[in-house]
């Protein structure tokens, strides 16, 4: 499965187009991980805890697109998109969306 | 007033006051080092192309595209956010978010040119950037836990 955040794969050709796909994960936080960032957040920097579970729901919700344009018969994904939003008190929905196409 | 007194007020001032300095100190240091490391990495990446033009420049050949994603959540430190708390009450320019999200937009980058550069990639392009506000869950949530800021591009193997 090829991705791609162009309107095209380039060096291939799309040769059908199926439509949007979309793949979402709400995560919240872990209670170890909030304790640790809370720490983490009197001296400022980077919250490891964080960017990791982050990176984590990412792909989880990209994979979920994958497998929706996979069903469609697509062997690509073009102009993925993400956008995060937070649903609830420490809990927040990634959202992976893009257009499945069948490229040569 | 009895030295036992004395002691509370001490403690109940004094507490605060060394996490407000300490904070101070730590935040500065990690913040000179993070900028330190990030001139350093973007010296060495200088000759990767990532542009943020969503189509591919006709000279080259692409044999290979693929999505590559870089994020980081990045927070102030404890002195920085109390300082932009009293700027709040005046107004006026917050110099210590708009460092921090400089940092946080670069550390992005630099780890979207890092990803491409791992799965062998010559340059990225399209490049975009998402920044999103995480809540803290205690203080009802009004606190700001940190900053994700999110890169993505896609990375281009080329015929050379």
């Amino acid at each position: 499965m090829i991705l791609s955040n162009i309107e095209t794969v380039p060096g291939k050709t799309i040769k059908e187009f199926f439509g949007v796909v979309t793949g979402s994960t709400v995560r919240a936080k872990h209670i170890g991980r909030d304790f640790m960032a809370g720490l983490k957040n009197i001296i400022g920097g980077e919250l490891k805890g964080y960017t990791e579970l982050l990176h984590e729901a990412r792909s989880q919700a990209l994979e979920r697109m994958m497998q929706e344009a996979r069903s469609t018969g697509a062997n690509a994904v073009v102009n993925v998109r993400f956008s995060t939003s937070s649903v609830a008190q420490g809990a927040a929905e990634l959202f992976a969306y893009g257009t499945a196409v069948r490229v040569e | 007033m009895a030295p036992a007194d004395l002691i509370m007020i001490a403690v109940q001032l004094g507490l605060p006051l060394l996490l407000l300095v300490g904070a101070y100190l730590c935040g500065s240091l990690i913040e000179a080092a993070h900028y330190r490391q990030l001139r350093r990495r973007e010296q060495a990446s200088q000759n990767f192309p990532a542009i943020t033009i969503p189509s591919v420049p006709e000279s080259w050949t692409v044999l290979e595209a693929q999505l590559v994603t870089g994020s980081v959540v990045i927070s102030l430190d404890y002195f920085k956010r109390f300082l932009a708390g009293l700027r709040k009450l005046v107004g006026g320019r917050i110099k210590s978010y708009e460092s921090l999200l400089d940092r946080g937009r670069r550390e992005a980058i630099m780890r979207v040119k890092e990803a491409a550069r791992a799965c062998g990639a010559h340059a990225v392009v399209n490049i975009r950037l998402e920044t999103a506000c995480l809540a803290s869950s205690r203080q009802n949530g009004k606190g700001t836990a940190g900053v994700e800021v999110l890169a993505f591009g896609t990375a281009l193997k080329l015929a050379r």
